[in-house]
């Protein structure tokens, strides 16, 4: 089993956008390597020949016919926003300012 | 009628007081919002129960009224029109807040209504408020909530399960007879179990998910909990059904559950096949939960059952393959927790990125155990892991639902303890993960094959007095035989007790 250092949380943590503190990386490694080598186990019986089950129903694709129908205002779905201005979301930067 | 009368009732019998006039819903309303306040905390102002998150009493009366005057107007009332509700705060509602017990949503005001809600509020019930849980259902004691731990009523030192331990305290200190709960590993469930009441995980797709915040979508599920079984199906029924809102909803009849709940109270049980699941008992469970189970098992034979033992190899793997398939959900479900669109926002002082206060936000918004699932689903789906983990956890629950399949060609229900041990102290297990996941062993193999599942009260554990309960399993859409079977053990136990398992509970002074 591959253990978890620290610098795989952290790494971990970049790609969930995630800000952990220094205490809070020691912390989830020590655990995660814990956890991983108790739920490693699924490894002794899933043989290759075992389909995998993602969903317990077995429906796909469900349609509704392509109609116009009354959903949220725009009031509505703006009214938890951080912040709103004309009626939209004003989140903050997304590219630098040389972008 | 006193206050204290009407909190001591059923939903059923509330129900026909306030329809044949007896008193009004307003009164059944007011007498619940006053327990709730005087619960809260102890007569000496240290902490109480702590059920709920939000009191909705000016709403709650509001809608109470409205039973009235549509009751003064002859209009036909529904079977539980003017029953007060406790509503997990997992479930939105657009006139109450609606936190999933974390900071990242504090003070969110949803803009909609779930289709639960909707539903309920149809069919006349009252809602009193949201109660609490672990952060986004994430637990099993309620000790992962942004806003403090809920107690359990029969001890206030212990736990009440989780998560929707709110919910299963607010039945068991009699803050309301009905709650809703929610169920992804047994969060419906073990609540049920530790504090003496009856929780129904429906068949997954049998109760609308819409406006149900997602934990992990393929395993969540909304379901009904009381003090009896009957009032569990009286609400089940009025919140199960298709919704075309949610495209996992089941798009079949609701089994006759109120029908089965009372054919089962003749305590007639010949005919039917049980199976006692051989694989979930002995090392690692309590004496005093064995001994309950056992007695119970024996009392199904005694009510005409005829009880078998059934191998699920299994179903020891299903815990495993859970701890890997719901953090991998989780991490994918709560990234729309992104300070954008809504919730929390951290850190925006007008030179940081949008991703930075992303990151910031997160970072502050999010819980320890989020946080612990969030990182653990992240690694089990990155390259070069995924096909190690999340695959072959996958196919363990191939393997689970097979066992479920082939137990279900001998059996019509099958039973086990709904939980190891009762309820623990608070603080006992909150830093140990392994130690807290262990809770839902017997719980999570229903949620991986979305079969139906329900924990009824059978006793008090010698060694601590602490409730323990009945894990009845049912096949995908056989939620009527899970009434059926609590139905009939129920008014055994209760002739035995000389009443409700609750009216064992230890008092204690109320503010």
């Amino acid at each position: 089993m591959p253990s978890i250092s620290r610098d795989e949380v952290a790494h971990l943590a970049r790609l969930a956008r995630l800000d952990l503190q220094s205490d809070e990386v020691d912390h989830l490694a020590g655990q995660l390597d814990q956890i991983i080598d108790a739920v490693g186990q699924v490894a002794q019986v899933a043989a290759d020949d075992i389909p995998p089950t993602s969903h317990a129903l077995p429906v796909t694709n469900v349609f509704r016919p392509d109609e116009l129908r009354p959903c949220l205002s725009a009031e509505a779905a703006l009214s938890g926003a951080p912040e709103a201005e004309d009626g939209r979301f004003r989140v903050p930067q997304i590219l630098g300012e040389e972008q | 009628m006193s206050a204290p009368e009407l909190t001591r009732r059923t939903a059923a019998e509330l129900a026909a007081l306030v329809a044949s006039g007896e008193t009004s819903a307003v009164e059944v309303t007011r007498a619940h919002l006053d327990r709730v306040a005087a619960v809260d905390t102890t007569a000496d102002g240290g902490p109480g129960v702590h059920a709920f998150l939000h009191v909705a009493a000016e709403e709650a009366l509001a809608a109470a009224a409205e039973v009235d005057a549509q009751r003064a107007a002859g209009e036909r009332l529904g079977p539980l029109a003017g029953v007060p509700l406790a509503l997990k705060d997992v479930i939105t509602t657009a006139d109450m807040p609606t936190t999933a017990g974390s900071r990242i949503l504090e003070g969110w005001r949803p803009p909609y209504d779930a289709t639960v809600a909707r539903a309920l509020r149809a069919a006349g019930l009252v809602i009193l408020g949201k109660t609490n849980l672990d952060e986004f259902a994430m637990g099993s004691s309620t000790e992962n909530s942004a806003f403090g731990p809920t107690r359990n009523p029969w001890d206030l030192t212990r736990i009440p399960g989780g998560s929707g331990g709110g919910s299963a305290a607010a039945l068991a200190s009699f803050q309301a007879p009905l709650a809703i709960g929610t169920d992804t590993g047994g969060s419906i469930r073990q609540p049920a179990a530790v504090t003496g009441t009856v929780g129904v995980k429906p068949t997954y797709g049998g109760v609308s998910r819409y406006g149900l915040i997602a934990c992990a979508s393929s395993l969540d599920q909304a379901g009904p909990c009381a003090r009896n079984v009957l009032d569990t199906a009286l609400l089940h029924s009025v919140i199960a059904g298709h919704d075309p809102l949610d495209s996992t909803s089941i798009d079949q009849p609701v089994p006759d559950v109120v029908g089965a709940a009372r054919r089962g109270a003749d305590g007639d049980l010949s005919g039917l096949r049980v199976g006692v699941v051989k694989e979930l008992g002995g090392e690692g469970y309590q004496p005093g939960v064995e001994a309950r189970f056992h007695e119970a098992v024996e009392l199904l034979g005694k009510l005409g059952a005829d009880v078998v033992e059934v191998s699920c190899p299994h179903f020891e793997y299903a815990l495993p393959a859970y701890y890997l398939i719901l953090p991998s959900e989780v991490s994918s479900n709560l990234a729309r927790f992104d300070a954008m669109r809504y919730g929390l926002r951290v850190g925006d002082d007008g030179t940081r990125s949008a991703e930075e206060v992303m990151t910031m936000t997160r970072g502050a918004g999010f819980g320890a155990e989020a946080k612990r699932r969030i990182i653990l689903g992240t690694y089990a789906l990155s390259s070069g892991y995924y096909d190690a983990y999340y695959g072959q956890a996958q196919k363990v629950r191939t393997l689970v639902a097979r066992d479920f399949a082939a137990a279900f060609e001998q059996v019509d229900v099958l039973v086990s303890p709904t939980t190891p041990t009762t309820a623990f102290p608070l603080g006992e297990k909150v830093d140990d993960p392994l130690a807290m996941y262990k809770n839902d062993l017997c719980t999570i193999p229903s949620n991986l094959a979305g079969n139906a599942s329900a924990s009824f009260p059978c006793g008090l554990a010698d060694e601590d007095g602490l409730p323990v309960g009945l894990h009845v399993m049912a096949p995908v859409l056989g939620d009527d035989r899970l009434y059926r079977v609590g139905a009939a053990v129920e008014q055994a136990l209760v002739a035995e007790w000389g009443g409700p398992l609750l009216d064992q509970a230890p008092a204690w002074e109320t503010s």
